[in-house]
């Protein structure tokens, strides 16, 4: 600082360039720079990304305009194409996934985080995010072989009986469907959810839970009241992070889902979803207003996730706004 | 000094770089990509022919017949190869002519799963047709069951099974459709990947066999090879001629050989529900699309004679891989047809 002092002597424009040396030589600016181009590298790679998708999907859009988002043909044949039947099992499948996944990982993250025995919390961790590195198609397999018959079976039938006065539980059991589809993203986004949910609850500092306890709270009060919402932001990102990963699963996902582009009030009916289209149609498409629409349908993926997830921004921004805890 | 060193360096370098030059003949690669169905015989063609020729080196991507063709009309690769011929606005796309060679022949099968039914079924192409578009619901339907005397066939839906991912094999069967029903040729038609009016979608010949296992009553299309290899059980089918035919490597070859007389001289030929009392009738020849005109001269002559080889002594190894052989008149008409590569 006492460089910058007498710098400051000599006029402003040779302070300032001894104050950017200076910075260079602690490394500030370097490491500016270097993280400024690195995060530019997201922006560049994502507008690239939408660029290619816009300019590659020109004659499906040229062609079907906004009809693209609410028909529901999908005819390569005779070249009409649709998107609403892929938008819906996109949907259906990832709000299903994260009905089933989001209460069950949020149960073990707190077992993991506040009550299982250190040793226990961390071994089991571990475990969990070996489960968080199995490839897609080996859950696509189990799907097939374990979830599928057993849904056709067992599950679906006893929905259908007890649950059967319900729209969302009648119709054939094929085993595979939109049913299948939900099962197996609730089972693959599960680590997610738990992992980081279990990294954030035991971020909490320790005051915020010795406070409750010392106001007379039992534990589960003062984990519930207290160290919960303090961890909100966290397990929230958690849940969007499972989310994205839900919307863009692939592999896993058309194994069981039937690869039937209809819309149905039934979850046990087949559906479809927008990347399992994708991966399906690609490699063998010929025409080229059906290559365009299938680059479309990418562009609509792109357009799903990312009101998705300002959605969540928002959701995140008010409860982090009526919030006690948080910081 | 120290030039002269020099000078006998660089005679010694040209020394070697010629004798080098005379010793090996220069390498030659060629690149291709398109279908997967006809993947590991053309491994095994390209292969064989690169211990034969080690000079030429032939690389081959199964990226799908659709990425063949884009590749090849963008010139990427120095051949294709497809389970369906190019359309004529494909070809018209093209900046230089293509050419369509045959290369083996695949066939279609329905292959199912009904409890209590072991025997193989016959199907007329009016039952194929009627399930498959939806309009034949019930195993027992009598389409099905009045050629199917003897067989207990239960009250049971249908659950059709086809493929989701576009294929060749999906062109091979929806192309038979087609043709033997004006209904789906004029509401649904012929591609790698269809408007199904119903069933479950299954990805890929393993997809289709795997949920056909386990969804009773159900009945879906796999390819020959695929259903011989996993001893799928599979329908007889009546052919334009009338006789109930199971498909086998002789009965496939039996279809080509029926249409070789009437075959264009481009190839690009349908011989799905062809005449003649043996021939299966759900069967197609997989092309390689060849460029009509090759201006490097090195890959020009290895690539026509990889070709004569490939028509001659690679048949010999395709039966093994369970593919039908090319009739004789198809092999000599093709023969001919190298020619035109120029």
């Amino acid at each position: 600082m006492a460089m910058s002092n007498k710098a400051s002597e000599r006029g402003i424009i040779s302070q300032r360039a001894h104050f950017w040396f200076q910075r260079l030589h602690e490394g500030d600016a370097v490491a500016h720079l270097v993280t400024l181009i690195v995060a530019s590298t997201v922006l560049v790679v994502t507008g690239l990304l939408v660029y290619e998708l816009w300019i590659d999907s020109a004659l499906s859009r040229q062609k079907f305009g906004w009809k693209f988002f609410f028909t529901s043909t999908w005819d390569p044949v005779f070249e009409s194409f649709g998107a609403w039947p892929f938008i819906f099992g996109t949907l259906v499948t990832s709000a299903l996934g994260l009905l089933l996944a989001v209460p069950v990982g949020l149960g073990a993250a707190i077992f993991l985080a506040e009550m299982a025995p250190p040793k226990v919390s961390s071994a089991l961790a571990f475990v969990i995010d070996l489960l968080a590195a199995v490839p897609s198609v080996i859950y696509g397999l189990l799907g097939i072989f374990i979830l599928v018959p057993w849904l056709r079976t067992s599950a679906e039938p006893f929905l259908n009986t007890h649950f059967g006065f319900l729209p969302l539980f009648q119709g054939p059991a094929y085993g595979v469907g939109f049913l299948a589809g939900g099962v197996i993203l609730a089972i693959m986004i599960l680590p997610y959810i738990i992992s980081v949910s279990r990294e954030v609850l035991l971020a909490v500092p320790p005051e915020q839970r010795e406070a409750a306890l010392a106001v007379g709270s039992t534990h589960w009060e003062a984990t519930w009241e207290v160290v919960l919402p303090y961890a909100r932001t966290g397990i929230f990102g958690s849940i969007f992070l499972a989310l994205a990963r839900a919307l863009g699963e692939t592999m896993a996902v058309t194994m069981v889902i039937g690869n039937t582009p209809q819309v149905s009030s039934s979850l046990f009916a087949p559906g479809y979803t927008i990347a399992a289209a994708i991966a399906n149609e690609f490699t063998e498409a010929t025409g080229n207003v059906h290559l365009a629409a299938l680059m479309e349908l990418g562009l609509v993926l792109f357009v799903v996730t990312f009101i998705l997830n300002g959605l969540g921004r928002l959701l995140i921004l008010a409860t982090a706004q009526q919030g006690t805890a948080r910081e | 000094m120290r030039e002269l060193t020099k000078k006998i360096f660089c005679f010694a370098l040209a020394l070697i770089s010629i004798s080098c030059g005379e010793q090996a003949a220069k390498p030659v690669l060629i690149n291709g990509a398109g279908a997967t169905f006809p993947y590991p015989i053309y491994s095994k063609w390209f292969d064989e022919y690169h211990k034969l020729h080690p000079e030429i080196q032939i690389n081959y991507a199964s990226v799908g017949s659709g990425a063949g063709i884009r590749q090849m009309l963008v010139s990427t690769v120095d051949f294709g190869a497809s389970d369906g011929p190019m359309t004529d606005e494909q070809l018209a796309q093209a900046n230089v002519p293509i050419l369509h060679f045959p290369t083996v022949l695949g066939a279609d099968v329905a292959t199912y799963n009904i409890p209590g039914v072991q025997q193989e079924l016959n199907f007329t192409p009016e039952a194929i047709a009627g399930i498959f578009l939806g309009k034949i619901t019930k195993w027992n339907d009598p389409l099905i069951a009045r050629e199917n005397p003897g067989i207990k066939l239960p009250d049971a839906g249908i659950v059709v099974i086809h493929r989701s991912d576009g294929s060749g094999t999906t062109y091979i069967w929806t192309d038979y459709l087609s043709k033997i029903s004006s209904e789906w040729k004029e509401k649904i038609g012929k591609e790698t990947s269809v408007n199904w009016p119903v069933g479950l979608g299954a990805k890929g010949n393993e997809g289709v066999s795997g949920l056909i296992k386990q969804t009773p009553n159900s009945i879906g299309y796999v390819e020959l090879v695929y259903a011989i290899q996993n001893h799928l059980p599979y329908a007889r089918v009546r052919n334009a001629a009338g006789a109930f035919v199971k498909a086998d490597l002789a009965t496939i070859s039996t279809a080509a050989a029926e249409t070789a007389t009437s075959m264009p001289d481009d190839f690009r030929v349908s011989i799905t529900n062809p005449p003649g009392q043996e021939a299966y009738p759900v069967a197609s020849f997989t092309w390689l699309l060849i460029p009509g005109k090759i201006t490097d001269a090195a890959k020009r002559e290895a690539i026509k004679s990889f070709l004569r080889w490939m028509l001659t002594e690679g048949q010999k190894f395709a039966e093994d891989l369970a593919y039908g052989k090319l009739p004789p008149d198809v092999v000599e008409k093709e023969m001919e047809a190298i020619s035109m590569i120029q």
